[in-house]
């Protein structure tokens, strides 16, 4: 009985496997490659349901048939781009966790750097102008605290 | 000059706080869609009425039409409803129903008990023509016209502001289009 089950399971692993190399496309991927993949894709997308979260976290009900969305389309062996142009036709750029840089994402993408550069800036400007100005435009290094009275800030304990 | 370095930080407190309040008038669960000015997608669905009976996009070309995603389980869909029928019941436009996610005699209940606004449902048990619809939230309503282009999206319940509005004079304008472009 088990020996006729493992003997048609072999079998349809090989009608399988055969199915997989007379196929054109890319080799069809097996269970855990597929979910692998699938879980990957989902994790770049977002749930408009349950906007901080990914499709691969969110349980929403949008986000599971987003999913087996991905998971047929890549066992149809479509690409990974294919699948996020899939999404961004229907749902817009909002969805990918990573918009594409274009002109009305350049403030998004740089608009950081360029604040951070910009304060860098700053701080070398006056750095340096710094530098250069005469020892009188400072305090002196003995405050007062120190200078103009006798004792000492903080007495010894006896 | 050293007396305009105190504004420095000002100013830019001042851009800082113009971005913010800025955020604070977008609405985040409002994301424009991208298929306003595209073709509906192509769909065909049996009728929820009549199984036996196919309906699509095809079938509609040459009228501006709504389609209002809607499901019995929705409870947003049921404050929309009242709103629905009194705006059917000025015949501004036939209005499609695209029951979403749903069992069929369960929202044929549903229609019994809170009354018909759609010249048809369509039944998308699977979700798939609302995944081609870029919807995410239901219930929600969009405006189709006579060159079967979506034209306005709204997501989440409709308001008779919004059908007064909005959708009202925007159907007014579409059927004054000529549809010879097509």
């Amino acid at each position: 009985m088990t020996l006729q089950r493992s003997g048609m399971a072999a079998a349809c692993i090989a009608l399988a496997a055969l199915g997989a190399m007379a196929s054109d496309g890319p080799p069809s991927l097996n269970a855990a490659q597929l979910e692998a993949r699938t879980q990957k894709i989902a994790a770049e997308l977002r749930c408009l349901v349950c906007q901080n979260q990914t499709i691969a976290d969110s349980s929403a009900d949008l986000a599971v048939d987003l999913r087996s969305q991905v998971r047929q389309m890549l066992g149809q062996g479509k690409s990974e781009s294919e699948i996020y142009d899939y999404m961004t036709a229907r749902y817009g750029d909002f969805i990918l966790y990573r918009p594409p840089v274009k002109e009305t994402t350049l403030l998004l993408w740089f608009g950081p750097v360029a604040v951070l550069a910009g304060g860098l800036a700053a701080l070398m400007l006056v750095l340096r102008r710094r530098v250069q100005l005469a020892p009188s435009n400072f305090e002196s290094d003995d405050s007062e605290f120190l200078g103009s009275d006798n004792e000492p800030a903080n007495p010894p304990p006896r | 000059m050293k007396n305009l370095k105190f504004i420095v930080p000002l100013v830019m407190f001042m851009v800082l706080a113009a971005f913010l309040m800025q955020g604070l008038k977008l609405n985040p669960r409002e994301v424009p869609s991208p298929l306003i000015g595209k073709p509906a997608p192509a769909f065909s669905l049996p009728r929820l009425d009549d199984p036996a009976q196919q309906l699509g996009t095809r079938d509609l070309l040459g009228k501006v039409w709504m389609l209002n995603v809607w499901a019995s389980w929705c409870a947003a869909c049921r404050d929309e409803h009242p709103h629905l029928i009194e705006f059917s019941r000025r015949k501004a436009a036939p209005i499609y129903g695209l029951n979403h996610k749903d069992k069929r005699p369960d929202a044929q209940r549903w229609l019994e008990k809170f009354g018909d606004p759609y010249t048809a449902s369509l039944s998308d048990s699977l979700g798939k023509v609302s995944i081609d619809f870029g919807v995410y939230g239901v219930p929600e309503t969009f405006v189709i016209d006579k060159r079967g282009i979506i034209r306005f999206k709204h997501i989440g319940p409709v308001t008779p502001e919004v059908l007064r509005d909005k959708v009202e004079p925007l159907l007014k304008r579409l059927q004054a289009e000529d549809d010879s472009a097509a």
